[in-house]
């Protein structure tokens, strides 16, 4: 959360750019008190040349909270878009409406519509089985995951849920991630070794590959560096700029820096509201929005 | 003290700071030592008590100690009805507790949502491990032994003590289920696994350790009840062995034991040592250290297969 205090404004007061919060600063001019996302889109909308999926109008309730409010944004086929903003701004809880983490949850509601082309279906419809959508969309976690069984079988379990027995199919399947997730090298002298003998950043390529191994049509990234020490995190980095040629990535990061690295598209979000969603370069250079702006410099988060 | 409005207030003064650092670190120390001594207290009286049963009972140890039957001469009476009865018993109350206990673990922990009934069930669950063991027993003898018609048998045995350890079964496995973190969940359902595939491909396995030793800490306190199973009627005096589980004859397996009268350690004890005679002292505390030493062994037994799993999965 922001700290509220008379020079920076209240969390809110920087959402609508109260310029009275700020004495510093020159007016911002032309900046809209309110911002309207629907109008960024349309503009955006022409600079993406094929939409993986369309989100429109999503809220999101945790109970009676509503912790995500009307966002809509286009996610581009094969591009990496990233979402960013100060913590507790929403961009999780918007990622896992993506594959439905949130119906583990009890007293959790989704509303408007996540369209995935091209077969149209509303990933947050009651329509949709949570199930389907989580084999279609793959996520890795903060921090590596993997099962506490050997390298192979964590690799080969989302093949074994979709019921592929043949052994050879597993091994080509298992091999195909593990290279995709740039860790085959490292790992093809000692598959069956546990997967928890790997160093950290070893261990979320493992979670990586886990997912590509049943060719996800998105895949997610909640903040999958965190918990990794720079060296691991430019090789993780490395690796999602490559799977933008194969799967449609969209990234949450805690890290600016890292969103400028990595994406081509950039959401900026804050206290559950999108505030500007434009070409990453944009975003970093030129953001329209006088909130944008003062993130991205650092002036709060 | 009176304080000038800039002068250090006492409690932060260095010194006062030091003399109190030396203070509070003795205090450290003192908890240390009286923990350690009363430590020590416990597993010395434990001490004390297995090596008395044992030099009381030693002119008793021997091969002839196991295989023997009850007699009225102290010196060639023997346990045999004792331990098999009460190896049967445990092998039906692991039966009947692991599996119901286990799944009543995963419903309450996987499947039941979070409401007052469950909360209900949970503190029903806790309190059932406190409720006296002569009530199970006085329950057993109404349901199983005449309701259901098992008689004073091995089966209706089991099923008392099966009962009387369901909670530990229950508790040990929640915990360690729970110890399954939430991200190794989430990444199963996050491949798309039902909440079944979960259990049975995860959280199963990865508690295994936990579960088994809530098993056997189970049995190991179902092994020395005495209360129920004279609740429902063990013979004390028993000169002849159920019936073997194995056959001759096709299918080769039986189940009539199920249906004997038995007698188990804790009653043959319990029926030694209120004799007169004092020769029959020594053969209660005979029976009464190899009671202890099949128990202790149980719970080496729940420790190596915790630290085996520990070594294998440690998050």
């Amino acid at each position: 959360m922001i700290e509220t205090t008379s020079t920076r404004g209240t969390p809110e007061s920087i959402l609508r750019n109260e310029e009275s919060a700020r004495p510093g600063q020159p007016p911002a001019g032309a900046a809209a008190p309110r911002l309207n996302i629907a109008v960024d889109d349309t503009r955006q909308t022409k600079a993406i040349t094929s939409v993986k999926a369309q989100v429109d109008n999503v809220n999101f309730y945790y109970g009676q909270n509503r912790a995500l409010k009307n966002l809509s944004i286009p996610i581009a086929d094969k591009q990496v878009t990233a979402l960013i903003g100060p913590s507790g701004c929403g961009k999780s809880t918007f990622l896992r409406c993506f594959n439905r983490m949130h119906d583990l949850q009890p007293d959790t509601r989704y509303e408007g519509s996540i369209t995935l082309h091209p077969d149209n279906i509303n990933l947050i419809g009651p329509g949709i089985d949570p199930i389907e959508v989580r084999m279609r969309i793959g996520m890795v976690f903060q921090k590596p995951n993997p099962f506490p069984k050997t390298i192979f079988e964590n690799v080969a379990y989302g093949l074994r849920l979709r019921g592929v027995r043949n052994r050879a199919t597993l091994a080509e399947e298992v091999e195909k991630a593990l290279r995709g997730a740039a860790l085959w090298d490292e790992v093809k002298d000692r598959l069956q070794d546990s997967a928890l003998a790997l160093s950290g950043g070893q261990m979320q390529r493992l979670c990586i590959a886990r997912a590509l191994a049943t060719t996800p049509e998105i895949l997610l990234f909640d903040e999958p560096t965190s918990a990794l020490d720079p060296i691991a995190t430019a090789k993780i980095e490395e690796l999602i700029s490559t799977l933008r040629d194969q799967v449609t990535v969209l990234i949450v990061t805690h890290n600016m820096q890292q969103a400028a690295r990595v994406s081509d598209y950039t959401a900026f979000m804050y206290l559950g509201e999108l505030i500007e969603f434009d070409e990453a370069a944009k975003i970093f250079t030129n953001p329209s929005k006088k909130a944008t702006e003062d993130y991205i410099t650092g002036r709060y988060g | 003290m009176a304080t000038l409005p800039n002068a250090v207030p006492d409690y932060l003064n260095p010194d006062s700071i030091r003399t109190g650092l030396t203070r509070r670190k003795l205090l450290d120390q003192v908890f240390v030592i009286v923990g350690l001594v009363l430590m020590f207290a416990c597993l010395g009286i434990l001490a004390i008590l297995f090596m008395n049963l044992v030099l009381d009972g030693s002119e008793r140890f021997g091969w002839d100690f196991f295989t023997n039957f009850p007699s009225r001469r102290a010196e060639r009476a023997g346990i045999l009805g004792a331990w098999v009865g009460t190896s049967l018993i445990m092998l039906v109350t692991a039966f009947c507790a692991v599996p119901v206990g286990v799944a009543a673990a995963i419903y309450l922990e996987e499947y039941a949502p979070k409401n007052w009934f469950t909360a209900v069930i949970e503190i029903n669950v806790t309190n059932l491990a406190g409720v006296p063991s002569i009530v199970y027993g006085l329950l057993a003898l109404g349901l199983f032994v005449y309701q259901f018609g098992l008689g004073q048998s091995i089966a209706a045995a089991g099923l008392t003590l099966a009962l009387l350890i369901l909670p530990i079964v229950i508790v040990a496995t929640r915990e360690s289920i729970r110890a399954v973190p939430k991200s190794i969940r989430e990444a199963a359902y996050g491949l798309g696994a039902t909440r079944w595939e979960v259990t049975k491909d995860h959280v199963l396995p990865y508690s295994t350790g936990g579960i088994l030793t809530g098993m056997i800490l189970g049995l190991s306190r179902a092994i020395g009840e005495t209360a129920p199973i004279i609740t429902i009627g063990a013979l004390s005096f028993i000169a002849f062995l159920p019936s073997s589980p194995i056959t001759s004859e096709f299918p080769f397996i039986s189940f009539k034991w199920l249906n004997d009268p038995f007698t188990a350690m804790p009653i043959q004890m319990f029926n030694w040592v209120s004799r007169p005679d004092q020769a029959f002292q020594a053969n209660a505390a005979a029976a009464g250290a190899i009671l202890l030493g099949m128990t202790l062994l149980m719970n080496a037994v729940a420790i190596w297969i915790r630290y085996r799993f520990r070594k294998k999965i440690n998050w």
